[in-house]
């Protein structure tokens, strides 16, 4: 039976202690919460399961509005192929109004990785993956140019901080987003 | 500056902006010193493998909501789980031209990292799903996307609608955030590598709610 499967206990467990421990000890900070969110923060991280911001940054539940992916990539406004984020940035900037979007790269990405991996011209061997991370493709190009002398790991090192940058750029595409950066 | 519990402010709150930019970073840096010195100094033997690599068997679907961290509700710790956050926690199907974000991370999750479940979970008071559920046939789209992301839960919608027709609305909602994770679970098997992991019995795919 599922119910009886070691990995679905393994969630039940870690619930009962987020409950007891956490949860039931902080009603002044929970009960609050039951009502409506309002995060000051929404935060771009990875998927990697060692880089959850909530761990990394320290931030508490209402605090920041979360979205995670393959390499923390933000993508130019889209509405044809990029309604996952985009919605998500206009969520958190026109209904929850939140005043500061954070992009955090890590090290040892493995979105990055394979976006310093690409042969130029080469058929894909994922079905999605390379597609994602080409959304830094601007970032490759400049590590490409600019530390060609680099071992890989160290261009990777570099490739991590660049393509947040791209990140970043890429918000201002997005007009709700652009407008409340002017104001 | 620093953080204001919102219980001291009347209702509706909005919680006093930031009073500069500096204050929203020192904020980030106070909160990763604090992780440093009380979780990661603390636990060598923990952090120091997962600098080689990750082998999480959990991927987790779950909605962007500041208060539904799963780390946090589930207890989760680093290197447990690969773990995707958008609005409503959805996983839409197969469609290599729309959806490369949640399609990579779920390609990446079973091919490379070979993660033995996936797990959808969704929340109460979820304004994604409330949106679904608000949805007017026929009218036009108030926003740029959220509308359009939310429609991939468009069946579920029209299930509750149908089967719920006599509940209060907030009810309905209640119904509609597991329908909508029962349609996530079911559109995962639009991707053949899952598929086939979960017809190997390599994957299993389970649905869950956090009620708070």
């Amino acid at each position: 039976m599922l119910e009886m499967d070691p990995a679905v206990e393994r969630l039940k467990t870690g619930f009962e202690k987020f409950k007891t421990e956490v949860y039931d000890q902080k009603p002044d900070l929970f009960e609050p919460l039951k009502a409506h969110q309002s995060p000051k923060y929404m935060v771009f991280a990875c998927a990697d399961s060692r880089v959850c911001p909530s761990v990394t940054l320290g931030l508490e539940p209402g605090e920041a509005f979360t979205v995670r992916n393959i390499a923390a990539m933000v993508p130019c406004y889209c509405k044809n192929k990029h309604t996952g984020v985009g919605s998500a940035i206009e969520y958190a900037v026109c209904a929850l109004k939140v005043e500061f979007i954070v992009v955090i790269g890590h090290s040892r990405c493995g979105g990055i990785k394979a976006l310093l991996n690409l042969k130029d011209g080469a058929d894909d061997t994922f079905h999605f993956v390379e597609d994602w991370v080409r959304i830094g493709y601007p970032a490759r190009k400049k590590v490409k140019d600019e530390c060609s002398e680099m071992p890989f790991e160290e261009q990777c090192g570099v490739l991590e901080k660049e393509a947040v940058n791209v990140s970043l750029q890429n918000l201002s595409t997005y007009p709700f987003v652009k407008e409340a950066v002017a104001n | 500056p620093s953080i204001h519990p919102s219980h001291l402010f009347p209702f509706p709150f909005r919680r006093p902006p930031f009073d500069s930019m500096d204050a929203a970073v020192e904020r980030l840096k106070t909160g990763f010193e604090k992780f440093k010195t009380e979780v990661y100094d603390k636990k060598p033997d923990f952090f120091e493998p997962l600098k080689a690599g990750q082998a999480p068997k959990y991927m987790v679907f779950a909605c962007a909501d500041s208060r539904v961290c799963p780390s946090v509700t589930l207890g989760l710790e680093p290197g447990e789980a690969f773990t995707i956050r958008n609005i409503a926690n959805m996983v839409p199907s197969y469609c290599k031209n729309k959806y490369a974000g949640v399609g990579s991370a779920i390609e990446y999750a079973v091919c490379a990292l070979k993660v033995e479940v996936i797990v959808v979970i969704g929340h109460s008071r979820c304004g994604g799903i409330k949106a679904l559920l608000s949805l007017k046939d026929g009218a036009d789209d108030s926003f740029h996307f959220v509308e359009d992301w939310v429609r991939i839960g468009f069946p579920a919608k029209k299930k509750v609608q149908t089967e719920c027709a006599s509940m209060p609305f907030d009810d309905q909602c209640t119904v509609l955030e597991k329908e909508a994770v029962n349609v996530s679970l079911q559109n995962l098997l639009t991707y053949p590598f899952v598929k086939e992991g979960v017809s190997n019995g390599t994957l299993k795919l389970v649905g869950g709610h956090y009620d708070f």
